[in-house]
């Protein structure tokens, strides 16, 4: 019964949490949103409190079920396992192993060091959140955006106005190929050994993992009752039942439930804690996972892969080829309104890539820089930061982006257009354009004549920096190309103009 | 006993119940059932091959079928399939369209070097070289449009290229193409065709009877129109294509005051007794592409008629008419307006009359005058100009350009609009790229202020994402 609970609960917060990766209209935002909020790291770095102590003391309470149900990398664990499992015919292919105490309290060192330092890249690579977020949006989300895609086509053929095309793009080649990484590592350490990143890797199921030791619901065997037949050691997907000894490691417990399901005897309860039971040290650490540290390692190559961004080819008949607009060279990225700074980027952003998936002006990617890997960083050629737009601060669940208006959206500085001379095309096409200024939502742009004692002589753009709030309208609708005349340089700290 | 009766009234009342519902059906059943609707045509009817309606060319006494051909818009294929040698034209379609159009009696085919990027002459010199050449006529063109063509060589060399492309050794009708575009249409008259001595060198070509007929289509200044009428003795035009329809017979110069009202055209060539060549009969489907409660005006006249047989019927009906120019890009189109012509029936007065308060109806819908000509392409910062009026132009009449936020139906109305928006037009290619350079305003026809639109057009998308109509 109580497995089951699990499971229901569990997948429902598997769909609903892969849902809002996927669902770029936002209806799904409006109602499960929260859940996005109560993962438990961003919650900390969002300073949610409430959040914070309410997890706390669920597992206090109930054990790491927090693992088995909210964390949504756990129940997508669980699923490969669960299917691996089903395919090889043995559910019960698991058995006890001790804990591998220097890697999960190493693992976690480094992750808070990352934290405290700043180094966003490293906190994305381990955090479970984050790592599940980047591969349904660079893995699952193109599929469902072809998907998509198609019903828009018949949607269209039947004049239907119900689907709309959106756009799929490569958003970042670094991310995308850890995003392949990690699935391939947590594919095969689930299918293996069920939640092995779980209870060695993941620094929150480290530190739940501390605090469900002292649980006072938790699985216990009762001796009276057992024959030791082991069966719910081989059904432990968390490897944490000594059945021999009839020893349950509780901080590596998920509270999956499987182990009280599967007695045949009914030896195992999940029942308050008796004073008589002490939880079990941990054992003799063995050596460093080969798997962990090829995933490491991997990444740890692929940070140095030049970002290469998709060209996409569209020609069409009697029209004007376009070619692709690229990346500018910004001295300082641009992050969008709402991430205040770049250092409060840094330290609070996980790398979910949630923001990334709702961008629907395609602003929003994953940064390639080494510091700041798979954080998002906003560029123009394919759209600009619209004005009634403020998706990516709705959804952001750690403060990396705060929430904010749209008065103040569009009043908040995220840096400035530059000008480039030699690309403007009223001096190199001698025509009249003035499209920058046309679009600048704040008035920044006027446009005057090139020579100033000759007004007839080409209109060019000139900006007010103090009035320019970085959208990027006029960068992503400049007509030179591929580099606009006029791009925008990020600022490192936010204001208010 | 009692019991016995009851049963009988439910019997009897089961069987009248039964009764009444028979007599309901077999009153359905009374109108005789067709097939096809009755009325004007049938449209699943054959078309007849032998009913044409023909005008008789006063020159040469030559039958030439009131509906044309006009090759501006031949099919193409899929970008995939498409071949750069052939423009993308679908070559197999057009044959298809070719040979079912003289089938049915038409004999008139009008194409220019400029027209499908370049490749129309030849996409309908190959489907007509499939038929005796004594059963069509070709018109085309001495084009305009860039300056570098205005030299007497260019010149020369795009009239001898006609010949290689329509696989021809001679043309039936030539004309100067869109006589009184540009800025100043008198100017671009004398450099293209006067100075350097172009018109005098097609008037000799028609004297060796290479040109069988000679004469110029017009658009925009007046001044040329007149000055060249004027000079009919001279040149003897033999026939002049002018724009006519029912929105232009009176409003074309309230749509732009560029433009005149083709009632004055059509009269000053019926007073000269000058045939006249009939374009945009349909203003690129914006007579068939119209508002709703248009639509049902039309329908409701004529159930079994086309909305855009009215057009072609009242272009007909003018009895200086040589051929009515449609250009048909589908096979539904052509059989549509071969019923409309085979035979033409004319329009009676009143007929006419009640077209002419239709356009007085449609004057009050905010339409752009694009014909979908695509003269002004390719825009040299990728734009796709008449996708983006022609989508405008379908959200006016399909009631999708709402006023403001208070209006009836604004969330659908503003769904449609952009959602139909990236369909029809890919992002890249929409209004808010429009520089303004105003490189495509002297190309319109119709005169249309295009970066204007494309302005106006961007702000109303604008307020639309914004939500700030």
């Amino acid at each position: 019964m109580l497995r089951r609970i699990r499971i229901v609960l569990g997948s429902l917060c598997l769909l609903l949490l892969t849902g809002l990766f996927l669902d770029f209209t936002g209806t799904l935002h409006v109602w499960f949103g929260w859940l996005a909020k109560i993962q438990l790291l961003p919650a900390l770095l969002a300073l949610q409190v409430g959040v914070v102590l309410t997890l706390v003391a669920l597992t206090l309470l109930c054990g790491r079920v927090y693992c088995s149900v909210i964390c949504p990398l756990g129940v997508f664990q669980d699923v490969v396992s669960w299917l691996i499992g089903r395919r090889k015919r043995a559910a019960a292919r698991f058995s006890w192993s001790p804990a591998k105490s220097w890697i999960r309290y190493g693992v976690l060192a480094v992750f808070v060091l990352a934290l405290l330092a700043g180094v966003g890249s490293v906190v994305a690579l381990l955090a479970p959140y984050s790592a599940f977020g980047r591969m349904v949006s660079h893995l699952l989300a193109p599929i469902y955006g072809w998907g998509n895609n198609l019903l828009a086509v018949s949607a269209e053929r039947a004049g239907s106005y119900a689907f709309y095309e959106q756009e799929v793009w490569l958003k970042s080649l670094p991310t995308f190929l850890i995003a392949v990484v990690t699935l391939v590592a947590l594919v095969v350490l689930a299918g293996r050994n069920g939640r092995t990143y779980c209870n060695t890797v993941c620094p929150v199921g480290t530190v739940l993992g501390v605090l469900s030791r002292f649980s006072l619901l938790r699985p216990v065997i009762d001796t009276a009752k057992c024959n030791s037949c082991t069966l719910c050691s081989r059904r432990c997907k968390a490897s944490c039942i000594d059945a021999r000894n009839h020893r349950i490691d509780y901080s590596r417990c998920v509270a999956c439930m499987d182990c009280v399901a599967a007695c045949k005897h009914g030896a195992i309860t999940y029942t308050w804690r008796r004073p008589s039971v002490k939880a079990v040290a941990a054992e003799k650490a063995a050596p460093a996972d080969a798997a962990r540290r090829n995933f490491l390692v991997g990444a740890g190559v692929l940070l140095g892969t030049a970002a290469v961004r998709a060209q996409e080819k569209k020609v069409d008949g009697g029209l004007a080829v376009l070619l692709d607009k690229q990346v500018p060279h910004r001295h300082t990225p641009i992050v969008p309104p709402g991430a205040q700074s770049l250092r409060n980027m840094a330290a609070h952003c996980t790398g979910c890539q949630l923001c990334v998936s709702v961008c629907p002006n395609q602003v929003l990617r994953p940064s390639g820089g080494l510091a700041t890997l798979m954080q998002p960083e906003s560029s123009y050629e394919r759209g600009y930061c619209r004005p009634e737009c403020t998706k990516c601060s709705e959804v952001c669940p750690t403060g990396a982006i705060r929430p904010l208006s749209k008065a103040d959206k569009s009043s908040v500085q995220i840096g400035h257009a530059v000008w480039l001379k030699e690309n403007c095309v009223p001096l190199t096409d001698g025509v009249e354009c003035g499209n920058c200024a046309r679009h600048c939502p704040t008035g920044a742009i006027t446009m005057v004549p090139s020579k100033a004692a000759d007004d007839g002589s080409p209109r060019i753009p000139v900006v007010n920096t103090e009035r320019c709030i970085g959208c990027g309208a006029c960068e992503h609708l400049c007509p030179a190309r591929p580099f606009s005349a006029i791009y925008v340089e990020g600022h490192e700290n936010h204001r208010m103009v | 006993m009692e019991n016995k009766q009851d049963m009988n009234r439910r019997t009897f009342l089961k069987r009248l119940g039964a009764g009444v519902a028979w007599a309901v059906a077999l009153e359905g059943c009374t109108p005789k059932r067709t097939a096809t609707p009755a009325g004007g045509t049938l449209p699943q009817g054959e078309i007849p091959t032998d009913r044409m309606t023909y005008r008789v060319n006063p020159k040469t006494g030559e039958k030439v079928s009131l509906l044309g051909y006009g090759c501006m818009r031949w099919p193409t294929l899929e970008d995939g399939n498409a071949k750069e040698e052939t423009g993308g034209i679908d070559q197999e379609m057009v044959n298809r369209l070719v040979d079912k159009a003289i089938a049915h009696g038409v004999n008139y085919f009008d194409t220019s070097p400029a027209y499908c990027k370049g490749f129309s002459e030849r996409a309908t010199g190959i489907a007509l070289k499939r038929h005796p050449r004594d059963r069509y006529f070709i018109a085309t063109k001495l084009s305009n449009f860039a300056p570098s063509t205005w030299s007497r060589e260019a010149s020369l060399a795009m009239y001898h290229n006609s010949f290689k492309e329509l696989q021809v050794d001679y043309i039936d009708y030539l004309l100067l193409h869109a006589v009184g575009m540009g800025n100043d249409g008198m100017e671009a008259l004398h450099a293209r065709y006067l100075d350097n001595g172009m018109l005098d060198f097609l008037l000799k070509e028609r004297e060796a009877g290479r040109i069988r007929n000679l004469g110029f289509s017009y658009h925009g200044d007046i001044k040329v129109f007149d000055y060249l009428l004027s000079q009919h003795d001279r040149y003897r035009w033999d026939f002049v294509q002018i724009q006519l329809n029912y929105l232009d017979w009176r409003h074309a110069k309230e749509i732009n005051p560029r433009n005149t009202n083709a009632e004055y055209l059509y009269g000053e060539l019926a007073k000269r007794g000058i045939p006249a060549v009939i374009m945009e009969p349909l203003l690129g489907g914006r007579l068939s592409k119209v508002h709703d409660h248009i639509v049902a005006r039309l329908k409701q006249r004529e159930p079994g008629r086309s909305v855009a047989s009215w057009a072609f019927r009242y272009a007909g009906t003018h009895p200086d008419v040589l051929t009515v120019l449609s250009g048909m890009t589908y096979m539904e189109h052509l059989e549509d307006n071969l019923r409309s012509f085979c035979p033409l029936q004319p329009l009676t007065e009143e007929e006419v009359r009640f077209l002419y308060d239709t356009a007085d109806l449609m004057m009050q819908y905010p339409t752009i005058p694009c014909n979908d000509c695509k003269y002004c392409m390719p825009c040299p910062y990728g734009l796709d100009i008449p996708g983006v009026l022609l989508h405008y132009n379908k959200c006016v009449n399909e009631g999708n350009v709402p006023e403001d936020r208070q209006a009836e139906n604004y969330r659908e109305a503003r769904r449609a609009f952009l959602v139909g928006y990236d369909r029809s037009v890919p992002r890249l290619r929409q209004a808010d790229h429009c520089i303004g350079c105003n490189q495509c305003v002297s190309h319109c026809p119709q005169g249309i202020d295009i970066p204007k639109e494309m302005q106006r057009i961007d702000r109303f998308v604008e307020h639309l994402k914004q939500g700030t109509l």
